[in-house]
């Protein structure tokens, strides 16, 4: 069977409505799971990276660094497979919840996954920002988590746009380990027409051309992103 | 609150360690309103130290700063609300880079007067709930302003402020894009905007070239001809002379001497300032 052929029936089987619509389906839990991941991880990282920075004089703050701490050892020293697993066949289970959707145990476990590595991103960005930012906030009278919210973190996202972009990528190819707890991605829709027409060849060339261009758009966003975050660099205000 | 012969900032037995390194020791002094007391000394004498002591950015080991009849020094006190009044201006200016010249002066009093506001209204709310249940009708807070209106008062008290230095067609820009004198001016008002009772400088003109320091020194001068309270650490010796009631000489932890400019610049008593002044001057 020459390529041109083996593209032909490839090609067929995707039109097909069922295919297809499982085709469509796979990329938008890949997408979904990646965007609302990536939000999910930026909050939580932010909390986490606030807590360490935070001056360490009284007790509470101490303890939360403790907590972030061990949750960001726990999240970067196992593999993401592992925690799919382990939170959709041993932590549901045990905990009785029953009739949850593997696409949201997906969203929340890559949410968390993704904020233990967004909070060492988020801390470096904070660090990267002048001290003098907080001690002029701080010199008018606001408090520090307001200084924080308004001055520091803004300034310090636009200095870690491009690492988190490269967060974002690695979420959206890393969701190809979905299927292990039974969500329709990229990989379960096409691999299924692999498997119908014994050949994987295509499907596999497909699906790493869809990476790809998934991949090249978000860059080409974020590139955008990182030209409004600019304006402040510039002369004036939103050129 | 403040009388007339009452200090308006009295620093009593102020000590600032770093680790084990003692920088400020047993620091007492007392800052009547409407003086211009100028802080001069060698590198390492603490003098930066003791000025952000008086707004607690660096918080005192020990001893207490009473401003406004309130130990600031306290742990306990909420530092923010005098920090309104003390107006802070730092030698590297520190103007909000992600903010544009308007909102860096804007961004606190705007804070201050929303946060206000809505105390004022979620305390009505609950009055109005205990009104329906009781005979004798609690009072309300007369709220006799809008969000919006806060926003535009502060908007036209910056085209003020900004029109004073010279700098309104900058209100729309970015910190970036000004020039270090134009910078530190916009810094002073932006401590101006909070109408403070005192005003502190750290090197106000350190960072700058040398042809920019007279416009920020001419903007200070101006101020203090107001009237407005000010703490000054400065190099600028002639304008030490020219603008202070009193005259701080900070060395070996403490403070060696003080007095009129005259008598320190003219009669220093004390050897490390007679050695200092030789060297600088």
């Amino acid at each position: 069977m020459n390529w041109a052929s083996k593209w032909e029936v490839f090609w067929q089987t995707l039109s097909g409505e069922f295919y297809r619509n499982l085709f469509f389906e796979g990329l938008l839990n890949t997408i979904k799971i990646a965007v609302i991941g990536l939000i999910i991880g930026i909050v939580i990282g932010t909390i986490i990276a606030v807590v360490k920075v935070m001056p360490k004089y009284k007790a509470l703050p101490r303890v939360l660094d403790k907590i972030c701490e061990v949750y960001v050892a726990l999240f970067r020293g196992t593999p993401m497979v592992v925690q799919l697993l382990v939170a959709y066949y041993v932590l549901l289970p045990a905990l009785g919840v029953k009739g949850v959707e593997a696409v949201k145990v997906g969203v929340i476990v890559f949410g968390m996954n993704s904020g233990a590595y967004v909070s060492e991103i988020m801390r470096s960005g904070i660090n990267s920002v002048d001290k003098g930012q907080m001690e002029a906030g701080r010199a008018l009278g606001l408090g520090y988590a307001v200084t924080m919210l308004k001055i520091v973190i803004p300034q310090a996202v636009k200095n870690i746009l491009p690492t988190l972009g490269n967060e974002f990528i690695t979420l959206i190819k890393e969701t190809s380990v979905l299927s292990f707890i039974t969500v329709y991605d990229l990989y379960t829709a096409l691999g299924a027409i692999g498997s119908k027409n014994y050949d994987k060849v295509m499907p596999y060339l497909f699906m790493a051309a869809i990476y790809i261009v998934l991949v090249l758009i978000i860059t080409f966003m974020i590139k955008g992103l990182e030209k409004v975050m600019a304006k402040s660099d510039r002369k004036k205000a939103g050129i | 609150m403040n009388s007339e012969n009452q200090p308006l900032i009295s620093v009593k037995n102020l000590t600032k360690k770093f680790d084990d390194t003692t920088v400020l020791e047993n620091i007492s002094i007392d800052i009547y309103k409407g003086e211009k007391v100028v802080v001069i000394g060698p590198s390492g004498s603490g003098k930066s130290t003791f000025l952000r002591c008086l707004n607690c950015m660096e918080d005192p080991s020990g001893g207490s700063i009473i401003f406004d009849g309130v130990d600031i020094a306290d742990m306990k006190v909420d530092i923010n609300k005098h920090r309104e009044h003390i107006g802070m201006v730092f030698q590297q200016f520190n103007l909000f880079n992600n903010k544009t010249i308007i909102r860096n002066i804007t961004l606190a009093p705007v804070y201050f007067g929303i946060k206000r506001l809505r105390a004022a209204k979620c305390k009505n709310f609950f009055t109005k709930i205990e009104n329906i249940f009781k005979k004798n009708k609690k009072p309300l807070i007369e709220i006799n302003t809008t969000e919006k209106q806060i926003k535009e008062e502060a908007d036209k008290k910056a085209m003020a402020l900004l029109h004073r230095i010279g700098l309104e067609d900058k209100a729309n820009v970015y910190p970036s894009t000004l020039s270090g004198g134009q910078k530190q001016r916009v810094a002073i008002v932006r401590a101006l905007a909070m109408n403070p009772k005192v005003m502190l400088f750290d090197e106000p003109t350190s960072a700058l070239d040398p042809e920019m320091v007279g416009e920020v020194l001419d903007l200070i001068k101006e101020l203090a001809n107001e009237g407005m309270t000010m703490v000054i650490v400065t190099h600028e010796m002639g304008f030490a002379r020219e603008i202070a009631t009193r005259v701080l000489f900070m060395a070996d932890k403490g403070i060696a001497e003080q007095g009129t400019p005259e008598e320190i610049f003219e009669h220093p008593q004390n050897p490390r300032t007679i050695q200092f002044l030789n060297a600088v001057l």
